[in-house]
């Protein structure tokens, strides 16, 4: 069992708490709090705070027929809405994002795999499979990436990273992350815009791997 | 000028809440008063009959209290009237069905209505339900424990208390942040809420789970 030192930034959580982080952020977000205790009570925190802005909001009276309404469905039947658990080392938001369905893993060549979980005007979303000792190829940020450890460990210019800890790149990160031996890696990396690789061949790839 | 704001909200909210979980009575005075009860917030006893008998005046009470106060909120941030109806309606028809999520040992009232207006509020704006974090579910059996309870409750005031303190333009940007109204970058760049202590009460409360949360990893 790991201990989890690199932390979602507290205003990281806040943004998430309100709802205005990028969709890639926010599930990365929700699945670093559901391994990290800490980051639970500061987002729960924050979610206290908004109660008490809700309480002290000024009331608007409501229509007359508006709690009629609603007490008389309160037997009317409904479809909850699925709840994906935790399976081996996912967690529940990214079984959600992978619809309950395994990865499927692409190649990316030197044994790196990915699967991509969303790609669109928000950013992307995919899972990394890096077989220990081998390396992401270096590259920058046009945004910000975020990687959340799901399985093994990886090393980069910046530090150490295991399951459960959360690496943030921004525009002035360029980082080569390797996967220590072991279990080969596997992470749910975010950005809000395409990653900057620096040799020519990935750069090439690029828009056909939509990393 | 944002940093000043920062200070200001560090300085006001940042005092140490601590209060003593039970009077301070002699013992003597203990004896006399052996059913006396922690009083916990009434919106909290009504949601707990919700959650642990299905009542539905206690339904009614949250209902009376939380619908204009959702309106109000949901208005705010830029809904018409009849959609802000729509929202209040689904709101508390998810409190009434989700109540069993409902841990009084982690949240008060409102932050618990407040996350699941907003969970409500941003599905609708995307197409796409928004990541939750897992839920961790008290396993039957677990005692609940007043006094974190009403603790918490009383956390919760302490904030409010701060808050109004607040001047004008202060309690501005911390409800256009909790309303959703900043980005990330502007929330970086501003509200850096030092919320310790209650953080602090929070972790109390999850550690009671904590069996759970080591099966989990």
């Amino acid at each position: 069992m790991s201990v989890i030192t690199h932390h979602i930034p507290d205003a990281m959580l806040t943004a998430y708490a309100v709802g205005n982080l990028p969709q890639p952020f926010a599930f990365v977000v929700a699945s670093h709090v559901s391994l990290c205790q800490q980051c639970r009570a500061s987002l729960e925190a924050h979610q206290a705070m908004g109660g008490v802005v809700l309480e002290t909001t000024d009331v608007v009276a409501i229509s007359n027929d508006l709690k009629f309404n609603t007490l008389s469905q309160l037997d009317a039947p409904f479809t909850p809405a699925p709840i994906y658990d935790r399976s081996g080392v996912f967690p529940g938001p990214v079984v959600k994002a992978l619809k309950g369905q395994p990865p499927r893993w692409k190649t990316l060549g030197m044994g790196v795999r990915q699967h991509i979980l969303t790609a669109d005007n928000e950013g992307s979303l995919r899972l990394l499979y890096i077989p220990s000792g081998k390396a992401v190829p270096e590259h920058g940020h046009n945004g910000l990436e975020l990687t959340l450890i799901l399985q093994g460990s990886f090393h980069d210019e910046v530090g150490h990273f295991g399951v459960g800890d959360v690496e943030i790149g921004d525009v002035d990160l360029a980082h080569t992350p390797i996967a220590d031996a072991g279990d080969p890696c596997i992470c749910l990396a975010a950005t809000d815009a395409p990653l900057r690789f620096k040799s020519l061949v990935p750069r090439l790839l690029q828009p056909l791997f939509r990393i | 000028m944002h940093l000043r704001i920062y200070y200001m909200m560090k300085a006001i909210l940042d005092i140490p809440f601590t209060l003593p979980l039970a009077p301070a009575v002699t013992r003597y005075e203990r004896k006399l008063l052996p059913n006396t009860k922690i009083k916990v917030s009434e919106q909290t006893v009504w949601m707990l009959a919700v959650r642990d008998d299905r009542d539905r005046n206690a339904f009614a009470d949250l209902f009376d209290y939380f619908a204009p106060r959702l309106k109000g909120f949901i208005i705010k941030t830029g809904v018409s009237g009849a959609q802000a109806e729509e929202i209040v309606q689904d709101v508390m028809l998810t409190v009434w069905r989700k109540s069993a999520q409902f841990d009084p040992h982690r949240a008060q009232v409102s932050a618990w209505i407040y996350q699941i207006a907003r969970n409500r509020q941003i599905d609708l704006i995307r197409k796409y339900n928004r990541p939750l974090p897992e839920e961790l579910i008290e396993s039957p059996g677990t005692e609940s424990d007043a006094g974190q309870m009403l603790a918490m409750d009383q956390e919760a005031q302490h904030l409010k208390q701060a808050l109004s303190k607040l001047n004008e333009s202060q309690r501005h940007v911390i409800e256009k942040a909790y309303m959703g109204e900043l980005t990330h970058q502007q929330i970086s760049d501003q509200t850096g809420l030092p919320l310790g202590t209650i953080k602090s009460r929070i972790r109390l409360g999850l550690e009671r789970l904590r069996a759970e949360l080591k099966g989990l990893r």
